[in-house]
């Protein structure tokens, strides 16, 4: 029988190999026009500004925002399974996800009170 | 072969069977569980100025709870074995892992309570969004804001530690790294004190930790590809059965996820994150990590190893060989030309987790009681230790760097001294729990460990004499040395919490170095992997 990592060493050259490649054909093959453009920060159509506003920092808002999206979403991700099967599962994962939502809840409630809710 | 078996269960089984769960056995996580949702509570809803007092009081609470709890349990019998569908397994190497994590982060909560006698003199800072140096920060301070969350947070952080020497598969595993880890990443950035070197430090703790997970997960992919379960039994049986076809998935996964969990102890080459993070977190919280984390990841190492892929070590023994000798040399070695006393306990921590991977690496019994008692001996020491560093200061922030410790001896020798006491014991001096510890951690390596085990105590017994010039040539620095001129550094007086814990850092350190033979008997008779 092979050596089983020969198929590993394979993936790992063939990966390698087309990196090489195809960075190496661009190099040869591709015109190299000057253009301002090209050395602007990539942002996806909108003219690049130099710096954010507020010193160049993302207000935490954002952050907060998505930190409380991260919250509801796993909480949803665990209802569905447990409303599809609620039939089955009976009063012991009834009073699970009770627990479960509530502890999401005192997470719910921190960012309330310290006003992570409030926009300005 | 195992995996199609799995791969052709039915997608939803049509009976459901609730999981058995033995409470008792799994009542210290909860309690200390619910003592961070209420610490968050607390946070959420207690007027300011009680919330310091209440969040102390609580944490010390729940995590002395949690191991009175966890005594009780552990004189019954009847509640060892797997619960939880197996995925939690409360056996006698989880028992005393989760009883040494719950002492010293009860020692690290008092630490980390510290407050100088003052406002604003704590180790955190009074608003972590703020940007260092902005008036925002200073606005922060003059409302006396203070970070209170880090008691819940190392709450949350201990619930990790405690959930991850009692993994009973790969996934659990997963989930009690990240609980621990990510508190963590956290806790590393509130420093009050130069806090662009403690955010940094938090974010290089952080990727590296991001990525060493990874690691951890894809590492357990292969082993689930390999046996067709994440039960470290079932991996087991697996690797014992060796049917061939889908061998070449064993070795990458068991390297794959040791790597994860050897990042976590801080082993070479996965030690870089070592100094930065030990030097630029709070040092209550770095006392706090290096004695609860190494814990807590060398307690999951030893399952892994010794529950999980024992049967093919001859396979990857070789690696984890090159990897303690490794720890040991560069721990050892950078050791001598550090700077900063926390870099250079950080490089001591890198030395000492090569000496416990030689126990670790004994394959018997005795290499887990040697590992268990080394993580205690060491635990107490380390956080007595950071305890002290963060006493000795100079204008109101820690002087960690080695120049303003000279001469530390004459105007505060019982500082001085304990702190002499503590090196001595990171040495290995007999009459003090390095000794044991290191006895107990060799010992195993020579009688089990064949002639690698032989040639790795060589090693650490040079490294040693290494890392003890560096810690005498400290004392000598501290005692033998004229204070540096015009600079005051002194010993703030502790509060109750802070001499509280370094007593008891200290008197451990003691105890176990004249009379270990109560802890390493206890080690012993708790070295009892369970499978199931």
């Amino acid at each position: 029988m092979s050596n089983p990592y020969v198929p590993l060493l394979f993936l790992l050259a063939i990966g390698g190999g087309f990196a090489v490649f195809s960075v190496g054909a661009a190099a040869v093959s591709g015109p190299k026009r000057y253009n301002r453009a090209k050395l602007d920060a990539y942002e996806c159509g909108i003219e690049p500004t130099p710096q954010a506003a507020g010193g160049g920092r993302v207000p935490i808002k954002y952050y907060l925002t998505a930190m409380l999206f991260i919250i509801f979403d796993i909480e949803s991700v665990f209802l569905y399974p447990f409303a599809v099967a609620f039939n089955q599962l009976g009063l012991f994962a009834l009073v699970e996800m009770v627990l479960f939502i509530l502890t999401v809840f005192v997470a719910y409630a921190y960012v309330w009170r310290r006003g992570g809710l409030e926009w300005d | 072969m195992p995996a199609m078996t799995v791969l052709s269960a039915p997608a939803l089984a049509t009976a459901f069977k609730p999981a058995d769960v033995d409470y008792s056995a799994i009542a210290p996580m909860l309690i200390v569980i619910a003592g961070a949702l209420i610490g968050v509570l607390v946070e959420a809803f207690a007027p300011r100025r009680h919330r310091h007092v209440i969040q102390v009081s609580l944490a010390l609470v729940s995590l002395v709870a949690a191991f009175v709890v966890l005594v009780t349990v552990s004189a019954d019998e009847a509640h060892r074995g797997g619960t939880l569908a197996q995925a939690v397994i409360i056996d006698g190497p989880a028992l005393f892992l989760q009883g040494a994590i719950l002492l010293m982060a009860a020692l690290g909560v008092l630490t980390m309570a510290e407050k100088f006698g003052g406002q604003g003199a704590d180790a955190f800072t009074p608003m972590g969004a703020a940007v260092p140096g902005s008036p925002h920060e200073a606005a922060a301070l003059r409302a006396g804001l203070a970070t209170s969350e880090v008691f819940p947070l190392t709450l949350f952080s201990v619930v990790g530690m405690l959930l991850f020497p009692a993994a009973g598969d790969l996934l659990t595993m997963f989930v009690a790294l990240e609980v621990l880890s990510l508190p963590l990443y956290l806790l590393c950035g509130l420093a009050r004190r130069r806090r662009l070197l403690s955010q940094e430090a938090s974010l290089k703790y952080f990727l590296l930790g991001a990525f060493s997970s990874a690691f951890f997960l894809f590492g357990a992919a292969l082993l689930y590809g390999y046996a067709g379960s994440l039960y470290l039994a079932d991996i087991a049986t697996a690797v014992r059965a060796a049917n061939g076809a889908l061998e070449g998935l064993l070795l990458p996964g068991v390297v794959l996820v040791l790597v994860g969990l050897l990042f976590k102890v801080g082993a070479v080459p996965f030690h870089s994150w070592t100094p930065d993070v030990y030097q630029g977190a709070p040092t209550p919280v770095t006392g706090f990590m290096a004695a609860c984390t190494k814990v807590a990841a060398f307690g999951a190492i030893l399952r892994v190893v010794y529950v999980g892929v024992e049967a093919n070590r001859w396979d990857w023994r070789g690696g984890v060989i090159a990897v303690a000798a490794l720890t040991m040399v560069v721990g050892a070695v950078l050791s001598v030309t550090q700077t900063d006393v926390k870099r250079l306990l950080a490089y001591s921590s890198i030395a000492h987790a090569g000496f416990i991977l030689v126990a670790v690496l004994a394959f018997d019994r005795t290499g887990v009681s040697g590992t268990m008692f080394y993580l205690v001996a060491y635990g107490f020491t380390t956080i007595a230790g950071f305890a002290v560093v963060s006493l000795v200061r100079q204008g109101g922030s820690e002087a960690s760097h080695l120049s303003q410790w000279a001469g530390l001896g004459r105007n505060h020798p019982v500082v001085a001294g304990v702190f002499a006491f503590l090196l001595l014991a990171f040495a290995g001096i007999p009459l003090t729990s390095g000794f044991a510890a290191k006895y107990a951690a060799f010992a195993p390596a020579i009688s089990f460990g064949g002639r690698s085990g032989v040639a790795l105590v060589i090693i650490g017994v040079l490294c040693s004499v290494i890392t003890a010039f560096v810690y005498v040539r400290l004392i000598v620095l501290m005692y033998f040395t004229e204070p540096p001129a015009g600079e005051v550094v002194v010993a703030e007086t502790a509060s109750p919490f802070t001499t509280v814990a370094i007593t008891i850092g200290t008197l451990v350190t003691l105890v176990l170095g004249i009379l270990p033979a109560q802890v390493l008997d206890l080690a012993e008779r708790s070295s009892q992997f369970l499978v199931k």
